[in-house]
């Protein structure tokens, strides 16, 4: 049986440059003196440290915890002494430092008890938390925690597709990955059809990959559950998740719902692999493939502890003169790096050392002349023209109405853009200024309701205050009418007057207590010092008004 | 430097080097047919347009270089120049090609920015101006027998020649013979069989108007204009022309009469798919195209000028803001393309 593929809209064809680095084989790069592994890894919520700084570790120990649902635990890579925790610099564009845990490693690589999970003897909810506690986190760019997707909810989830489109020029991890151990992506997947309940497995790899394609669909041979392996045609970006699912399925997840709605969740490859590691071997994801590619001498493929600095396999692939930069991930929709020393994250497929001669500058930016060559292009079937010109407007309304954020910055569109204008970036623009205006404006809601709440409440503090004051003074007249009643009436009047001398009593009381305290007995010396003060200051107010004098006195 | 760090080896001065190669068959027909005047036009409107723009960019405080190797203004000039009759006087193709490159283009904010076609606001300047001198058309070389050189065009064009030169090569375009014989009451077959006319449309004009076909199918096979303004334009001017011609055949010119004028393949292909001033919707550029095809046709039926599609075009610039706003498309994963004041 042959499956239908459909084409989704746009896309581009772009020069794969995979041959470089997909003809060496897997090396397991050394464990390096120093790991710093950030706590933000994945989306969600930063990890929680469990260790502290002198703190002993072995490899595979959670050095910190997963904080809340979406989130995912953190390990150490290998064994050694935790060294700091605090901020370092992190693989972020921004260059801004984040938490992260420094461990010097101790050469031994000594690993802590582990044993495999029972998947199948633990209930879903359980073995969940037992992957989040694993540090699973999806491994193709996004790195959201798997544990929550891996969460059917409500909705049935009939098709699992496994993606190994790898589109993005460049990177090779997935390829080789597929290539060297697909027997292990396959038993990953056997705990996500366990988990999802999926009928229909897909595995979907672009037909630039021969060798992945037959390396898989042996493998697939060979399991008791169906799994169909399928070549799409090579066309950035073929391994986005939509557009995957649309190349396999057909269908289109309705903008604004995630792809669950429809029943199809989608897993990259590694995070599958990572999946079966964890299950099977008991080993948290502390490792993952890197391709090492660009201005290096051997573009290779390293198995990569997480926290290991990217200058170290830059090393290994061997460095060149020349290299103008380091991105972390493809060219289309990769990171610059701060620096080259960053370490090696969850998220990091590929490290791509740029140079002139392989990434010349970009020519000047000209005008848009909307020719609609982003358009058609642009995956997410938006008009890039428009949320330009709005974006450079800074009309972020308008912009939204347009769809904005169905954008997924895949870059085509400044790709094949004839004025060579860097839309993505306007978007990511547009896109962090409405987020801000949005806490801002949130943050403006909560306080105006937090003002409201005080006014509110001074205003009963003040009535209820009155009413106690009222009750006070009833009781008081009625105590003193009692008194004035018993020796002989003298009247309403005295009762009132004694009531007066009562509170101007209570006045001067108050008043003996709150005057300044500080000035009273003070010893001599003290005294005499102030009353120096005093005089000088005196003297200087008396020299200020003498100019204005002599001013007038010689004119 | 953010993602992506790679681009597709296409620019502006591209798409523009392409469109004036896609004009070349139809200068080449254009001196075949005509003589080689259209030659010094282009030169003379080719040297207006670079001076001004540079002075422009200058005025502007733009870089020069960049914007001046666009060859924007060379396209403008050249559109406008083979729009004019080929031995028009030389201050008639500056005042146009200045009218087009500074109003319409940099007073509107330049590149990018302008709201109507530049050739044709030059164009139709021009018209409203000096009728006499923008409809002294010469006849095809067929038909006037007298052959001009370089030097004579040139003579002609820098009012070195005698006025009588030109009033011996110049005759009327197939579209004004078609006009005047209208309204003295002659059928449209009584006046189609006057030499001007040839297969289809005029004699050698329908020609011109084949090389600019040709050219145009070039910009399409190469992906620089989209199919989908020309078809719509030209299917705009059959379905018009031909639905009154159906009704009265005696009255209205044939639809491939009308397909055939030189004007509205240059129209169709060259100057109605002008990205900046066109509209950017695929649906968008449907009704663009159409409208400005059926305009056409009322033009030249019941307007002033024997021609409308300058007019025609400039109306439908006009109404590309309000297009574009309703004809977005859907987007992937079935939203509208405009959310109504959902956002705000």
């Amino acid at each position: 049986m042959t499956r239908v593929l459909h084409r989704f809209k746009g896309g581009v064809h772009l020069p794969d440059h995979k041959a470089e680095s997909n003809g060496r084989p897997i090396h397991a790069a050394p464990v390096p003196r120093q790991l710093v592994i950030p706590l933000r890894q994945h989306i969600g919520n930063p990890a929680r440290p469990v260790v502290e700084v002198g703190q002993q570790v072995l490899k595979g120990q959670i050095i910190a915890e997963a904080d809340g649902y979406i989130s995912a635990a953190v390990h150490a890579s290998s064994s050694g002494t935790v060294t700091a925790i605090g901020p370092a610099l992190v693989p972020h564009v921004s260059g801004l430092p984040d938490d992260c845990i420094t461990i010097e490693t101790d050469g031994r690589d000594a690993w802590i008890d582990h044993a495999p999970i029972d998947y199948q003897a633990l209930a879903p909810a359980d073995l969940r938390m037992r992957l989040r506690d694993m540090g699973l986190a999806g491994l193709g760019g996004a790195v959201f925690p798997s544990a929550v997707k891996l969460d059917p909810g409500a909705h049935a989830c009939p098709t699992l597709i496994v993606n190994g489109g790898e589109c993005e020029p460049w990177i090779t991890c997935d390829d080789l990955l597929m290539r060297t151990r697909a027997d292990e992506i396959l038993q990953g997947v056997r705990v996500m059809r366990h988990l999802l309940g999926s009928t229909e497995i897909l595995v979907g790899i672009e037909d630039n990959k021969p060798e992945a394609i037959a390396a898989m669909q042996a493998a697939a041979a060979g399991f008791d559950f169906a799994v169909e392996v399928i070549a799409v045609p090579t066309i950035y970006p073929a391994g986005g998740a939509k557009q995957m699912i649309e190349t396999l399925t057909g269908r289109q997840v309705p903008s604004g719902k995630l792809s669950t709605d429809i029943g199809i969740q989608v897993f990259n490859v590694g995070t599958a692999y990572a999946l079966a590691r964890a299950v099977f071997h008991g080993e948290p994801l502390i490792s993952r493939l890197v391709t090492v590619t660009g201005h290096v001498l051997r573009p290779q493929n390293f198995e990569v502890l997480i926290g290991t600095p990217m200058q170290r396999l830059i090393d290994l692939a061997g460095d060149r003169d020349g290299a103008t930069g380091v991105l972390m991930g493809g060219p289309m929709m990769g990171m610059p790096m701060p620096s080259s020393e960053v370490p090696v994250v969850k998220a990091t497929n590929c490290i791509l050392v740029k140079s002139d001669a392989l990434f010349p500058p970009l020519p000047a930016m000209l005008p848009c002349i909307r020719c609609t060559r982003c358009a058609d292009v642009c995956p997410a079937e938006l008009q890039p023209q428009e949320l330009f010109r709005f974006a450079k407007a800074g009309d972020f309304g308008r912009a939204q109405e347009y769809h904005l954020f169905d954008c997924i910055e895949c870059g085509c569109c400044s790709y094949v853009c004839p004025s060579h204008i860097p839309l993505v970036d306007y978007y990511r623009y547009a896109k962090s200024e409405i987020w801000a205006r949005e806490r801002e404006k949130r943050a403006a809601d909560l306080a105006r309701a937090r003002h409201e709440f005080r006014l509110f409440r001074l205003e009963r503090e003040k009535k209820e205050k009155a009413e106690k004051l009222a009750a006070k003074a009833q009781a008081k007249r009625a105590e003193l009418a009692a008194e004035a009643a018993a020796p002989g009436a003298t009247g309403e009047a005295d009762a009132k007057k004694a009531l007066i001398a009562a509170a101007l009593a209570r006045a001067q009381a108050k008043k003996a207590e709150v005057a300044p305290k500080n000035i009273d007995q003070l010893p001599p010396d003290k005294q005499r010092e102030i009353e120096e003060i005093e005089a000088r200051r005196a003297k200087i107010r008396e020299l200020a008004r003498q100019p204005l004098e002599t001013d007038e006195t010689k004119p | 430097m953010p993602a992506p760090f790679v681009i597709d080896h296409s620019s502006v001065t591209q798409v523009m080097a392409w469109v004036l190669v896609a004009l070349l068959p139809g200068i080449a027909a254009h001196v075949w047919l005509f003589g080689p005047g259209i030659l010094v036009t282009l030169a003379l409107a080719t040297v207006t347009a670079v001076v001004a723009e540079a002075a422009m960019l200058k005025a502007r405080g733009y870089p020069v270089r960049p914007f001046l190797t666009d060859l924007s203004a060379i396209v403008t000039a050249w559109l406008l120049a083979l729009c004019l009759p080929s031995l028009a006087p030389w201050w008639l193709i500056v005042t146009g090609t200045l009218f087009a490159i500074v109003v319409a283009k940099h007073l509107y904010g330049g590149l990018g920015q302008n709201v109507f076609n530049p050739a044709m606001v030059g164009y139709a300047v021009l018209l409203i101006s000096f009728p006499v001198q923008m409809t002294s058309w010469p006849g095809p070389l067929a038909l006037t027998g007298t052959p001009l050189s370089l030097a004579d065009s040139a003579a002609i064009i820098f009012g070195g020649a005698p006025k009588a030169v030109l009033d011996a090569v110049t005759m009327a375009t197939p579209l004004d013979t078609l006009r005047t014989g209208l309204l003295q009451q002659h059928t449209v077959d009584e006046i189609m069989t006057q030499p001007i006319f040839g297969h289809v449309g005029g004699a050698g004009f329908e020609w011109l108007a084949g090389a600019f076909l040709a050219g145009g199918l070039v910009l399409w096979a190469l992906r620089i204009i989209s199919w989908r303004v020309p078809l719509a334009f030209l299917a705009g001017v059959w379905l018009a022309a031909g639905f009154l011609h159906f009704f009265d055949a005696g009255r209205y010119g044939a639809p491939w009469f009308h397909l055939f004028a030189p004007s509205v393949m240059l129209g169709a292909f060259f100057i109605a798919t002008d990205p900046v001033s066109g509209s950017t919707t695929p649906l968008g550029k449907l009704i663009f195209g159409f409208g400005a095809g059926v305009l056409t046709i009322i033009i030249r039926t019941w307007g002033g000028y024997p021609d409308g599609v300058a007019f025609a075009v400039l109306l439908m610039n006009v109404a590309v803001p309000l297009i574009d706003q309703y004809t977005q498309p859907r987007i992937y994963g079935g939203a509208p393309g405009r959310e109504k004041g959902s956002s705000r």
